[in-house]
């Protein structure tokens, strides 16, 4: 892609970004309907004006709906990228301050947990713990832990062969000052690229848990719940699956375009 | 020996055809101007140095000659290849002509080869994306270069990667490359600024036998007059964008404008006076039979991993006052050494001590206040300075290591006098590393290493990354600290020069061992080590004519 094309994806993204976000902040304080609210006479009504995206086959407006699962899906996500970021951070900081044995041990631990696909690991915790909104963030935030702890490493690894390192430690400083003073700051843009295309991934297994009845649990709306509920409803109604499908789609392409401008901003 | 003449002699018919010639060259960037009617001529089977202090536009007419400019320059006059006028030509054309008819090689031999390559592929990569030459072709031509740059004494040469090779086999290929299509002219841009002192030497000796060989042109750009005068026929200088002289290089004494004449003097900086009658002081560094080795991977099960010594029963000592130097090629465990004195690194046998103190073995509040008396200083301007931290907390970092830091009066009082030691102003506190050059880098180096008052300073090729100009300057800034502030110094270096410059004394250190020390202008008159005779002879100096 061009510079200048690059330029124009990251503004649509951002600006994609900020209306879901805008869009579940405003879902915290008020909605055109109760989402859960069921008014079976009104049931899978077409656009109008009253319900700007129609209503479902239980009489729930489905804009209401829309916007209350984007706050739950950006609950989820920004809880399970914080869980994620507060562990793996310091342990990728640990490893590469330390090197040597706890290195080893630390990576390798995080070899064990990256050797569970996401999905798996995912059904493990929701059937161990039950299925619920929580546990869908422990278990989203689990997998996200070796992600930051490897990506941190490598980041550290980097800062910490540049001479103002060796400075500070003849300045008397441990390695875990330095880590916090000097790798930890330097590695700030790395992470807020790293923690958008976590969060975008958290969108699509929040999505993904919710599916397959994992995720959140009736009566808490989720986008994709949503998606499960149209589905039997395809030939009824398909377009009650668009917008789901489509807030989806549409959030974590803006994510992965932020993402990609945040990327070549650093770079630059 | 060349004749002696004092400027370029106007071209006569007897004297080869030109190949390069550049005619009133300007170049301008966003309404700057970088260089001004720079005029040059390179003839077939001629070495033309470019000599500069780094912005005085060198590396910038080089490129200009590749059509490397970066975008938006604005380019007036020409520049003529033989019958082409480059600077006529448009980018796919220029693309035909980089490579084939014109070879580059550049400082850094590791970023210039692709990692991840094998060096044979890369060099007859360069043949085939000229196209017109079949694989067997190309790998014929590969072979013949990998030759005639010297590689074919490497085993399997062709089929290793760029990390297994060292940094002047690594330029070698870069050689290589360059030179595969033959090119009429060459041009080198600082091409042994990274390497040792014998390395240095053996590539500028093969950069010159390339020339004769083949019949090329080359344009070798320094920033250093001394390794331009090893192989250099003319030699241009160049400041602030304009060519100010040019001189046959066995007449580079002559050389008469004032900058020429600055450059002249940095390449070739004074010995230092002897001291005069040092007396016998107590010894502040003891370093005692240490010994650093670094554990190889284990290969079986059943043998302990190979050891690999670094630092090899050590043993030096610098006094009250007195700057030490200590010399050798990259590898020969200076640096490591360095870092065991410093208490970077704990030694496997010998002790490190200082005022007759153990300092490696030292712990806890023991070892603050030894630290306090021992800073350093490090070889990379760029690298040496969180880039997020302004200089004011830079360098009040080592007040991490006093007990009871002084109330924030008094350690603004000190930071601004440690700054303008070193001569900056103490409005620069508050700016960030990058806002400065390379030379006040280092100056803001060294105010960090005097913030604790410390007894002793070691430099890590603290002067090496910088051009001549600067370097001159940093010493003469050091010599002067020294002696006001009674500072004893710990030097490391590879450049010959630059520690006959600064020291009292001089340790030559090759494959972790002290081969041979003394006073310095004993050691470099009279060197008793072959090892030191040879890096001795291999350090670029002006030949006297």
């Amino acid at each position: 892609m061009t510079a200048r094309g690059r330029g124009a994806g990251f503004l649509l993204g951002a600006s994609l970004t900020a209306a879901f976000i805008a869009l579940a902040v405003l879902a915290q304080f008020w909605t055109p309907y109760d989402p859960t609210a069921i008014e079976v006479i009104d049931k899978l009504q077409a656009p109008g004006w009253h319900h700007w995206f129609g209503t479902d086959q239980l009489g729930r407006d489905v804009l209401s709906m829309i916007m209350a699962g984007a706050r739950n899906s950006v609950g989820v996500a920004l809880a399970s990228v914080a869980i994620g970021a507060l562990v793996g951070v310091p342990l990728g900081l640990t490893a590469a301050a330390r090197r040597g044995a706890v290195d080893e041990f630390i990576m390798r631990g995080n070899d064990v947990l990256f050797a569970f696909p996401a999905l798996i690991l995912a059904i493990l915790v929701t059937t161990v713990f039950g299925p619920g909104a929580v546990n869908a963030v422990i278990a989203i935030g689990l997998f996200n832990i070796p992600v930051f702890a490897r990506v941190v490493r490598g980041g550290a690894l980097g800062v910490w062969t540049r001479d103002f390192t060796l400075a500070a430690r003849v300045a008397g400083k441990g390695p875990m000052g330095i880590s916090l003073e000097h790798v930890l700051p330097n590695l700030t843009a790395l992470l807020l690229v790293q923690g958008t295309i976590q969060f975008s991934l958290g969108i699509i297994a929040e999505a993904g848990l919710s599916y397959v009845g994992l995720g959140a649990q009736p009566p808490s709306v989720s986008w994709g719940r949503m998606l499960n509920e149209a589905q039997t409803l395809t030939v009824l109604a398909p377009s009650l699956a668009l917008y789901p499908g489509f807030a989806i789609l549409l959030f974590v392409l803006g994510l992965n375009l932020l993402g990609d401008g945040l990327r070549s901003r650093r770079e630059r | 020996m060349r004749p002696p003449t004092d400027s370029m002699p106007p071209p006569t018919d007897s004297m080869p055809p030109s190949l390069l010639s550049i005619d009133s060259l300007g170049v301008s960037l966003g309404g700057v101007s970088l260089l001004r009617s720079v005029s040059l001529e390179v003839r077939r089977g001629e070495i033309l140095g470019l000599v500069g202090a780094s912005g005085s536009g060198k590396s910038l007419t080089a490129l200009a000659v590749l059509g490397l400019l970066p975008p938006g320059a604005a380019v007036t006059g020409t520049i003529r290849l033989r019958d082409t006028v480059l600077t006529a030509l448009s980018e796919p054309g220029y693309r035909g002509v980089r490579g084939r008819d014109v070879g580059m090689v550049f400082q850094e031999p590791m970023t210039a080869l692709n990692p991840l390559m094998r060096i044979g592929d890369q060099v007859s990569e360069t043949v085939r994306l000229h196209g017109r030459a079949s694989r067997a072709r190309a790998n014929t031509l590969t072979r013949e270069a990998l030759t005639s740059v010297g590689l074919d004494g490497v085993a399997g040469a062709p089929d290793r990667y760029p990390h297994e090779l060292s940094g002047g086999q690594r330029q070698r290929v870069a050689l290589a490359m360059a030179i595969v299509l033959r090119p009429a002219l060459l041009i080198a841009d600082e091409p042994t600024t990274a390497l040792d002192v014998r390395t240095q030497a053996q590539v500028l000796m093969l950069l010159r036998d390339l020339v004769q060989r083949h019949g090329m042109g080359l344009v070798l750009v320094s920033h250093d007059l001394a390794v331009i005068a090893q192989i250099a026929d003319r030699v241009a200088v160049m400041q602030a964008g304009a060519v100010v002289e040019v001189a046959r290089s066995g007449a580079l004494r002559a050389l008469h404008h004032p900058y020429a004449r600055a450059l002249l003097a940095a390449a070739e900086p004074a010995p230092k006076p002897l001291a005069a009658g040092l007396p016998p002081e107590d010894p502040l560094l003891e370093v005692q039979g240490l010994v650093r080795e670094y554990r190889g991977r284990r290969r079986s099960l059943a043998r302990a991993a190979p050891a690999f010594r670094a630092v090899d029963e050590v043993t030096l000592t610098v006094h009250a006052g007195e700057t030490v130097g200590l010399v050798g090629e990259s590898g020969s465990g200076k640096s490591t050494l360095l870092r065991a004195v410093l208490g970077l690194d704990a030694p496997q046998a010998g002790t490190v001590r200082l005022n007759g103190e153990g300092f490696s073995t030292a712990r806890g509040a023991g070892l603050r206040r030894l630290r306090r008396r021992v800073q350093a200083v490090f070889q990379d301007p760029y690298g040496s300075f969180d880039p997020l931290w302004t200089v004011e907390r830079l360098i009040a970092e080592p007040y991490h290591l006093l007990d009871t830091p002084p109330d924030a009066a008094g350690r603004r009082r000190r930071l601004v006098q440690v700054i303008e030691q070193v001569g900056l102003a103490a409005s620069d506190l508050r700016k960030l590393p990058h806002e400065f050059s390379g030379g006040e880098r280092q100056r803001i180096a060294i105010a960090r290493a005097l913030v604790t008052e410390p007894a002793l300073i070691a430099f890590d090729e603290a002067v090496s990354a910088l051009d001549v100009l600067v370097r001159g300057q940093i010493l003469e800034l050091l010599a002067d600290l020294s002696r006001r502030l009674r500072l004893s110094y710990l030097f490391v270096s590879h450049d010959l020069n630059v520690i006959r410059a600064i020291a009292d004394r001089v340790y030559v250190m090759q494959q972790g061992r002290i081969v041979e020390q003394g006073p310095t202008e004993q050691v470099f008159t009279d060197p008793q080590h072959a090892y030191t005779r040879e890096l001795l002879s291999a350090t670029p100096r002006i030949g006297n004519t």
